[in-house]
């Protein structure tokens, strides 16, 4: 039902467009230019007027009418409701709402069909109300809008401001999203740090979450002593830097042929290409982690006599790297190719070759550009989990040594959450910390990435 | 041989009617002949013969034959797009940069095709260097830009000589004065003139005998501009020079001789104060005036 209303504004909005502009032209006569505004900005502002208050309204049901209907049902089961717990009033309530949307439900009792049936009369209620209030709110817009056009009306700064008051609104979702996400972080990381110290979670060295309970009943209590994070951060330090290691030569490289030194034609092939490897999903470089590259390690590393276990951090982290080389390529690509060309005919006009064009002057020009490529592919290595799932196993090993397995803090994010879990425990809330951690690293990153770029920018501008 | 100028030399003199300022070749009138005889000294530095540049499919230089004279500037003049800035570049093979460009006939540098196989570019660059229609400072500091050439050719046995050749060619520029006290700054730092002269500077470091300019005062201002144009009549001591200009005035002030270029030929070539008072072509004379470019 919902759907066909926002079909239905759909028309009203394009026929009061097409009125609105109308009406303008009509208005003008032969001397269109005597509007203030153009037609189509008049068109706009009826297309405002009429479609816009309605489309507030019904998002605001949308977003807030299941929860106003649970209200009113709820308030008319309160003898009902009040001798139930929590969970069994919720789950009252969903059978209710399921039973009057005609979902199959196992067992009806007398109450919940009594107040499915209460549910679904006040939904239809509710939807013929809406109904005739979104048709008043659109007819009586665009009155108001046939009423006020006319010659002089400024109509195009209407229509600009309120563009940018729909821009203004988007990125407000995104950024209140963003603070929500943080928020809950938080929340979440403090009820942890109130049953585990905050300093033995950062600078104990055992992780073993899965022993975290001791005792029994009401002897039952959470054994702070095994989540000590370190282990995870050194994995984590130790994945990421391997594969930097192989993904900034590599990508910077790369990037420097294909800027520098590639034909057109073959630049135009090899971008595109290099990017796929961007495209290919996590998973599937999992598989090559733990099923090629893996073995192949340990392989290797037997024949001359290492012991390498299955799943080691090399095998993880040169994969990961291998995932990133087309974030630093396309990246520093990108910055490389900013550096002005009359940098190099300056310098290759002194006679300078084109490697030492590259070294002296580009790569320096370039050089804020390409450190910040480089933090940002750190940020990716850092968040990256199912290769490391994968290929580097889930041992909390504190080890520097890349042929052991090791785990990073996203892994024991996932492994924490996965499967039925209680969201009160130590274990669970652990995960929220490891979030928290998380974020904050890579925010670290982004933001002195960002400050490295903007301090340097103007240098050669 | 020994200047003719003193370097005190003031630019307008150069469209004065001094007979000593002409220079041999081609249809010189009669009252100027005998003063061309004295000053004929001058060797010729660059020798181009029949030099044809395509880009791609199309051709953007017709046989032009050019001789450019030592220790003499020479104005390339001409309306937009007649080519005289790529000619500019095939003295210096700028072109071979330009995946499209192709460039025939022979170009001599002393005597010698440059465009031979075998020819050595980074070497010729540093016999010939070039500053750009916009200056264009590495962003690096001021003593950095001038010390760049000097060190990737490998001039300077330790630091001490590396600073006097920084501070040598900061002389030659008339720049020394006025950054003595920030060679540390970074040179994108400086006013446009200022970097103008710097860019002089990075090239005179390289001791290259010809210095190729392209337009380098189009982004200056008059002030700026006439300093520039004072550096060049210096630098005519010890350098040959080839500049490109769009502005008449200018080629008259700094240089010796003209050639000027129409639709990818060169049309005429003399010396400027030949070429200013007496042009033989038509389009010249059109030009020159104003009546179209």
């Amino acid at each position: 039902m919902l759907s066909s209303f926002f079909i239905a504004l759909i028309g009203v909005a394009m026929i009061a467009f097409v009125a609105g502009s109308r009406r303008a032209v009509a208005l003008a006569g032969p001397q269109i230019s005597t509007l203030h505004s153009r037609p189509s900005y008049h068109g706009g502002y009826a297309l405002i007027l009429a479609a816009g208050p309605a489309l507030i309204l019904l998002i605001l049901w949308l977003l807030l009418g299941g929860r106003i209907l649970d209200m009113m049902v709820a308030a008319r089961f309160d003898e009902v409701l009040s001798g139930l717990s929590m969970p069994q009033r919720e789950a009252f309530m969903r059978d209710a709402r399921q039973l009057a949307e005609g979902s199959i439900y196992g067992t009806p009792t007398p109450q919940t069909e009594a107040a499915a049936e209460v549910y679904r009369s006040l939904a239809a209620t509710a939807e013929i109300i809406l109904g005739i209030v979104l048709t008043m709110l659109a007819g009586a817009g665009f009155l108001l809008a046939w009423r006020t056009i006319s010659l002089r009306k400024r109509t195009r700064q209407f229509v600009e401001r309120t563009i940018m008051v729909v821009l203004i609104a988007c990125s407000v979702v995104a950024i209140l999203t963003t603070i929500g996400i943080v928020l809950s972080l938080i929340f979440e990381s403090l009820r942890f740090f109130q049953k585990v110290p905050l300093f033995d979670f950062l600078f104990g060295l055992h992780w073993s979450p899965q022993s975290a309970f001791v005792g029994a009943g009401a002897e039952a209590r959470t054994n702070p002593d095994v989540f000590g994070a370190v282990p995870l951060f050194a994995g984590t330090l130790l994945i990421t830097a391997i594969a930097m290691l192989v993904a900034a030569p590599v990508g910077l490289m790369s990037a420097i042929y294909l800027s520098d030194y590639a034909s057109k034609q073959f630049r135009a092939v090899a971008k595109p290409v290099l990017e796929v490897l961007a495209g290919i999903p996590t998973v599937v470089y999992g598989f090559f982690a733990a099923l090629t590259v893996a073995p192949f390690i340990r392989r290797s590393g037997e024949s001359i006599g290492l012991s390498v276990s299955s799943e080691s951090a090399l095998a993880a982290g040169v994969v990961m790297g291998i995932m990133i080389i087309p974030f630093v390529s396309s990246l520093s690509d990108d910055v490389i190719n900013a550096v002005p060309q009359s940098l190099r005919d300056g310098s290759a006009g002194l006679g300078a070759t084109k490697a030492e064009t590259i070294r002296r002057v580009v790569m320096p020009a370039a050089l804020p550009g390409i450190v910040s490529a480089l933090l940002l592919a750190v940020s990716r290595a850092v968040g990256e989990t199912m290769i490391v799932v994968m290929a580097a196993g889930l041992g909390a090993n504190l080890t520097a040594n890349p042929l052991e397995a090791v785990t990073t803090v996203t892994v024991q994010i996932v492994t924490l959450l996965v499967g039925d879990q209680e969201f009160d425990s130590a274990k669970t809330l652990a995960a929220f910390a490891l979030g928290l951690v998380l974020f904050c690293v890579t925010l670290t990153l982004n933001v002195v990435a960002l400050r490295v770029v903007q301090k340097y920018r103007e240098r050669y501008d | 041989m020994t200047e003719t100028y003193s370097p005190e030399h003031k630019p307008e003199a150069a469209v004065s009617a001094d007979p000593n300022k002409a220079a041999e070749k081609t249809v010189i009138p009669q009252a100027q002949h005998a003063a061309e005889k004295a000053q004929g000294e001058h060797d010729i530095k660059v020798k181009t013969e029949k030099v044809c540049v395509f880009y791609g499919d199309k051709q953007a230089l017709f046989d032009v034959d050019l001789d450019i004279r030592e220790r003499q500037v020479t104005a390339l003049i001409g309306p937009s797009g007649c080519g005289k800035s790529t000619y500019l570049r095939c003295l210096n093979r700028m072109n071979d940069t330009i995946d499209i460009a192709r460039v025939t006939g022979r170009i001599m540098l002393d005597g010698e095709d440059i465009y031979e196989t075998g020819v050595d570019v980074v070497e010729l660059r540093a016999r010939v260097g070039m500053v750009f229609q916009k200056p264009n400072p590495f962003p690096k500091t001021i003593f950095e830009n001038v010390a760049y050439g000097p060190r990737i050719h490998g001039l300077a046995r330790n630091k001490r000589e590396l600073d006097e050749i920084v501070v040598h060619s900061l002389q030659r520029a008339g720049l020394f004065e006025e950054v003595k006290d920030r060679m540390d700054e970074p040179g994108t730092g400086l006013s446009g003139g200022q970097q103008q002269r710097l860019c002089i500077a990075r090239a005179i470091a390289v001791s290259p005998e010809v210095i190729l300019m392209d337009e380098p005062c189009s982004a200056l201002d008059p002030i700026a501009t006439a300093k520039v144009e004072e550096l060049i009549d210096e630098l005519r001591e010890n350098y040959t020079i080839v500049i490109v200009t769009h502005s008449m005035q200018q080629a008259a002030r700094v240089s010796q001789r003209t050639a000027m270029f129409h639709l990818g030929y060169l049309v005429e070539e003399g010396p400027t104060d030949v070429m200013f008072t007496n042009p033989t072509d038509k389009r010249t004379q059109d030009y020159i005036t104003g009546r179209f470019g």
